[in-house]
């Protein structure tokens, strides 16, 4: 059988990723299913991450499963220095399918290369987090109505963040333009903007965050400006308050636009944007759940076709 | 004949001449061939004038001859080494070493958070751009230059 494995979303075409949203519109109509009800799902979390756990562990009850794992690797074997691969072996013999999130980077092609069964990438260290980036694109496509053509705001940490590294390379197959609003400590690396322009990626760089800057966007993606990523911390002190997204300030943006955000947030999305109809990032958090249902049922080789006719029964 | 010049090694009647070694990178070329679990005569000169290099290093292994995987390691540390296939004292074949697209188990990667760094396992580099050296970690994805390599 091939290894159907998702390690990274560059491997995914254009086609792939439409049929990938097109499959967790399927689940968003209808969560509960049964087509995967003689299955089981481990869910191997070597570095803790409740969000993408208990969304990848809800995708899998929904859709019948039983899950198995571990939610901390102090009480595996890992500890006692077991390597990656003998602790795959090992539950590859009980699982259908393996959820695994590692601190290392690279860990999940590595696990995808060893194990009989499909490896599922919830986060290599700061490597990839694909089932991330479908959900990402779902709220987009979602709440555009298209992914094509959109000026897409990226704000924040741009320089490790990432979630906003897999989007942009995502929505290379889409003609965006987007803009990159970050401190100079935490700009955009030059390789993704060398990207960017071998993929004829149109984008801006500001690192002003204000009304007249985003007045143009569809969406405005928010990330966190973390204390510890600065070196200077002067330069710190100077820009926190800087890429702080305000309430007044979308009074003059674009009807359409919506803001998203991974989560969790501190302070960088203020508590008065949760009511505005263009705060989006409770319900893209939501979408996980369904991105993620396509994701476990595309690896195990369930097609649309199968989950459209779900439905019907 | 006062013109002709002194043969600075002497001349091997089969094996194999690898020439053009920089100095300062030969007895990497040793290591990578693993030339110390070699029986056969071999006749290593170093710090030898060369008008491309400055000084180079030799290396004549005598009734050995190497396959392609083999010689493509040296690439990394020495991209213009020739290689002389010698068949009773003439030279039958001349190699230049070419870059290879893949390396798998020569360079060590330089991200520590990198897998390849905390299990045991054999590295795996895709050769992104021969003539800037750039190659990519195929598992943690990480770019890194030729001249900052650790061999393993």
């Amino acid at each position: 059988m091939e290894n159907r494995s998702l390690v990274t979303i560059a491997e995914h075409s254009k086609e792939k990723i439409l049929y990938l949203l097109e499959m967790a519109k399927e689940f968003e109509k209808c969560p509960n299913r049964h087509l995967l009800d003689q299955k089981v799902v481990a869910t191997l979390f070597f570095e803790p991450s409740t969000r993408t756990r208990l969304s990848f562990e809800t995708a899998a009850n929904r859709l019948g499963a039983r899950v198995i794992g571990f939610t901390d690797p102090k009480v595996t074997s890992s500890s006692k220095g077991e390597t990656l691969k003998d602790t795959i072996m090992m539950v590859s013999n009980y699982a259908d399918i393996i959820v695994m999130r590692h601190y290392l980077e690279g860990a999940a092609r590595y696990a995808s290369e060893v194990a009989p069964v499909p490896i599922v990438n919830a986060g290599d260290g700061a490597n990839q987090h694909p089932s991330q980036t479908m959900l990402d694109l779902y709220s987009i496509y979602k709440t555009q109505g298209t992914l094509e053509n959109l000026n897409i705001y990226l704000v924040g940490d741009l320089k490790y963040g990432r979630t906003v590294h897999s989007l942009l390379m995502a929505m290379r197959h889409f003609n965006p333009t987007f803009h990159f609003v970050a401190p100079r400590e935490l700009a955009m690396p030059e390789e993704y903007k060398l990207y960017c322009k071998n993929h004829h990626i149109r984008y801006e760089e500001h690192t002003d965050f204000n009304e007249e800057v985003i007045a143009d966007a569809d969406i405005l993606y928010m990330t966190r400006v973390q204390r510890e990523r600065f070196t200077d911390l002067m330069e710190y002190e100077r820009v926190k308050d800087i890429y702080i997204l305000h309430a007044k300030m979308l009074e003059h943006t674009r009807p359409n636009l919506r803001i998203l955000h991974p989560l969790p947030r501190v302070n960088e999305i203020a508590y008065d944007v949760d009511g505005n109809e263009k705060a989006y990032y409770f319900q893209q958090a939501r979408n996980g759940l369904y991105a993620r249902q396509a994701i476990l049922c595309d690896v195990l080789g369930i097609t649309l076709d199968e989950v459209k006719r779900d439905t019907e029964k | 004949m006062n013109e002709k010049k002194e043969l600075q090694v002497a001349a091997l009647k089969n094996g194999t001449v690898i020439d053009h070694i920089p100095s300062d990178k030969l007895f990497t070329v040793v290591n990578l061939l693993g030339l110390q679990h070699v029986d056969s005569n071999i006749t290593i000169g170093n710090n030898f004038e060369s008008k491309k290099l400055g000084k180079k290093g030799i290396i004549k292994v005598a009734d050995r001859y190497f396959c392609d995987e083999e010689i493509s390691r040296i690439s990394v540390v020495a991209p213009n080494v020739k290689l002389n296939i010698i068949r009773d004292y003439e030279v039958v074949e001349k190699k230049q070493i070419v870059m290879p697209d893949e390396l798998k188990g020569i360079v060590k990667c330089n991200n520590p958070k990198c897998i390849t760094n905390n299990e045991p396992m054999q590295t795996w580099f895709h050769v992104i751009d021969k003539d800037a050296g750039l190659l990519k970690c195929h598992y943690c994805e990480k770019e890194q230059q030729k001249d900052n390599i650790k061999l393993i």
